[in-house]
């Protein structure tokens, strides 16, 4: 690679190709292909999107679930021993007694702690715990913005309408509802803690069109929307002077044999573990991008691992909607150092054009994200329409310099300074030259089952944000998952300290749950060394790994 | 059905180095590197943070989003040859032939705890939560120091002069990194005080949208619960109908 030679960030075969891409901008600016059927959809998911093509899932084979379908990464995860051992731990003397645990510091447990809070529990009996740092998460990395329906010509019902035809009718209606109706109060609770939304001359919300969406409802805070969100909620979290734990992750909960009463903590440093007792449990753990679910590159924080759907699983949670996975259309392809990278749907709500090698315009921007995905793989695999980079990926241009062409030059350096500024870095001007992309593993459509308030089906135990199942269906539309953090992590709050209310006692710290799921997979005949929940990907070279020893 | 599968294959043959560990077989060109002044041979074209997996570090700290939003892989590095210290984001950094690297897990730069609603933007609140931003001695070493770019010396002055709007629009793509807090000469935590004037510029000088406000009453008063009602309980044929029937607005 040192020896390519590089124009404006591009090797030189690669310039050549986007000359094709210059050429045929003046003609594609005032046309777009069309928006596919619902027909059209479904046979094009058929043919190349990665849920659908054969492989890559197996029938879940033990617990709530046993026989649906999910992802074979997550059902190995499923189908795996615990960390620890039973007696392996000293559990009678919990180091923290909390009326409310929370584990995990994104957007959606921030949000519960401080609804919490608000609603009558105090601060010193509040507990959240962190993986890594309070607030990393994948909340901090959402680009494009957050759905409301606040505008005169939308409607929440409209929202409501986007949002289930979006996640292909599966989706849990009375979830939907909160969602769509909390919208803009959400929107409201951001603006008066003292976050900056993008607005007009006028003082109104800009909002931006988006794929599957029939209104504009995009709000964002630039192309920083999660980062402006969280940064602002953790401030106010940190200024109430709310407890919380980093490099901390739970490995596994703990039950009096039917309610979550605690969980087992493990200090990534020391190698310690401490023991959590509480009385209610909101489990905010994220998703499974860095599982790298069919080998796809992903968007994800690093500890996006699943670990949460493993701990509720054991633990007795039903999950729903295992089955599908979200690949976002639009992921960096080029540079090999950003591959996976998100682009996000606003560059397309702008604009933004997906051309293929010939300088075609070849699918309808704005289709939902696994139609557009599945549109690109088409491109790049079946019709062989793709780009082929240095190393051997294939991807087609987003022709990004048609946004400053439809909406006035500086366009993309205001509405996208973080974009801007990561290909800038590697020497490419995303204001000249389109960029390439492919779909990268994005989110975790389903989850642990909830309900309009972040319940289970086991007492003691809410979950809010990705982790959870229901809200999107098969298939989550842009900007409603930042919606589903503050939406569904306010709820949750809410609801723990409605249920501490009714002063309920410290349950019984056992890990009986973990014998029977133990008995369960050996009643299956899974015999496996894995482990989970891994916490993390494993990235080290694999030289250095086949001569690692473990001495010290 | 059988060319599918081999789709897929194919996907994750092309994706395999960003996705499991590198292998060093496929790799062509090599650069050195010392990772705390220790010396690694790894391959041309990762990320600082690649790199430093490739020789074998599996990141606790200093490490969080791997795209440049959250701030964790804060870097400090020389060039051999070069005196200067630089700063950069070991995810959103190409690593270099010749690098001395460290990276700075953690910034013990303090921050206020105030009560937002008791507090108004102007220069009587930054006196109040954050007084030392007065002893910034202008020698832009946060500014030179920030992998985002901003003009953070720019930033401190707005608020000697409690210009929040201002300083808020400058600051705005800060990812709390902490670079900027490590090489002040006079101790000061400027993304921390940023924080604070982005925060009293959205609560108090940006006012709540009108269509915001009307919404609200519309939702309290119940206006469109019946719509959902209806959308709730429709046989689900026709509800398809409905939502292949929307009119879609454009820009």
């Amino acid at each position: 690679m040192a020896e390519l030679k590089f124009i404006g960030g591009y090797p030189e075969y690669m310039r050549k190709l986007i000359d094709v891409v210059n050429k045929t901008r003046q003609q594609r600016k005032d046309f777009t292909p069309k928006a596919m059927s619902m027909e059209e959809r479904q046979e094009l998911l058929k043919l190349c999107h990665p849920d659908y093509a054969p492989g890559g899932k197996r029938a879940i084979s033990i617990g709530p679930n046993k026989g649906e379908l999910a992802p074979n990464e997550v059902a190995d995860l499923l189908e795996a021993n615990p960390l620890i051992e039973e007696d392996e731990v000293n559990i009678s003397n919990p180091d923290y007694k909390v009326d409310l645990l929370i584990i995990g510091g994104g957007l959606a447990g921030t949000s519960a702690a401080l609804l919490a809070n608000d609603s009558g529990v105090k601060t010193e009996n509040i507990l959240l715990v962190n993986k890594l740092r309070h607030g990393d998460s994948n909340s901090m990395m959402a680009e494009g913005g957050t759905q409301a329906a606040d505008r005169e010509n939308d409607s929440p019902a409209i929202h409501y309408l986007d949002t289930i035809g979006g996640g292909h009718f599966a989706n849990k209606p009375e979830v939907v509802e909160a969602l769509v109706n909390d919208a803009p109060f959400v929107m409201e609770w951001l603006c008066k803690l003292g976050a900056i939304l993008d607005r007009e001359k006028d003082g109104s919300f800009v909002e931006k069109a988006f794929g599957g969406g029939s209104r504009l409802r995009m709000h964002a805070c630039r192309d920083y929307t999660g980062l402006e969100e969280l940064r602002v909620l953790r401030d106010e979290f940190r200024c109430r002077n709310i407890p919380y734990l980093e490099f901390s992750p739970v490995i596994e909960l703990l039950t009096d044999g039917n309610r979550v009463t605690g969980a087992i903590l493990y200090n990534l440093e020391t190698g310690e573990y401490k023991v959590v007792q509480a009385k209610a449990t909101i489990l905010a753990t994220g998703g499974f991008g860095r599982l790298h679910i069919r080998g796809f590159p992903t968007t994800n924080h690093y500890g996006a691992t699943a670990d949460g759907v493993v701990l509720a699983y054991r633990a007795g949670a039903k999950l729903k909607d295992t089955d599908t996975v979200q690949y976002h259309p639009t992921g960096a392809a080029f540079p090999q150092q950003i591959v996976g990278l998100l682009l996000t749907e606003k560059l397309r709500g702008m604009g933004a054009q997906p051309v293929n090698i010939d300088g075609e315009a070849f699918v309808f921007p704005l289709e939902p994200r696994d139609v557009e995905a599945s549109a690109f793989i088409k491109e790049c695999y079946i019709k062989e329409k793709g780009i082929v980079t240095p190393t051997g990926m294939r991807g087609v241009w987003l022709d990004t310099p048609l946004i400053d062409v439809k909406n006035g030059q500086g366009a993309i350096e205001k509405a996208f300074p973080g974009m801007f500024r990561m290909y800038k870095r590697f020497d490419i001007d995303m204001r000249k030259d389109p960029v390439l992309v492919f779909p990268t593993l994005h989110y975790q459509n389903g989850g642990v089952e909830t309900d309009p308030w972040g319940r289970t089906n086991i007492e003691g135990l809410w979950v809010a944000g990705e982790v959870s199942g229901g809200v999107h269906g098969k298939n989550r539309l842009m900007g409603n998952s930042t919606l589903d953090c503050l939406v569904f992590g306010r709820r949750a709050g809410i609801a723990t300290a409605e249920y501490l209310k009714k002063n309920p006692t410290h349950g019984k710290l056992t890990l009986n749950h973990i014998k029977n799921y133990k008995k369960m997979l050996m009643e299956a005949g899974i015999k496996t060394t894995r482990k989970s929940p891994i916490l993390f990907p494993d990235y080290r070279g694999k030289a250095v790994l086949a001569r690692k020893i473990d001495i010290f | 059905m059988a060319e599918d599968k081999n789709i897929m294959d194919k996907i994750a043959e092309a994706n395999k180095s960003v996705v499991t560990g590198i292998d060093e077989k496929d790799i062509e060109y090599w650069i050195n590197i010392s990772i705390m002044g220790k010396k690694y041979r790894v391959p041309a074209g990762l990320t600082i943070m690649q790199a430093m997996e490739f020789a074998g570090y599996r990141f606790i700290r200093s490490c969080g989003c791997r795209a440049g939003f959250c701030g964790a892989c804060t870097t400090v590095y020389r060039i051999e040859g070069d005196y200067r210290l630089k700063t950069a984001l070991a995810c959103q950094t190409r690593a270099e032939d010749g690098m001395y690297l460290v990276q700075i897990p953690f910034t013990p730069a303090q921050r206020a705890n105030y009560d937002i609603s008791q507090l108004r933007p102007g220069i009587e609140a930054f006196l109040k939560v954050y007084p030392e931003i007065l002893k910034c001695l202008g020698c832009n070493s946060c500014t030179k120091a920030c992998p985002q770019d901003i003009d953070v010396m720019e930033y401190i002055a707005c608020g000697k002069r409690g210009d929040t709007e201002k300083m808020a629009e400058i600051s705005f793509d800060c990812i709390q990194c902490g670079l900027c807090a490590i090489r002040c000469p006079a101790e000061l935590a400027q993304y921390n005080y940023a924080q604070f004037a982005r925060r009293l510029y959205g609560k108090y000088q940006l006012a709540l949208p009108e269509h915001l406000t009307k919404r609200l009453d519309e939702i309290k008063q119940g206006k469109f619960e019946n719509e959902i009602k209806k959308l709730k309980t429709m046989p689900l044929d026709e509800l398809k109908k409905v939502y292949a029937a929307r009119d879609i607005e454009k820009e």
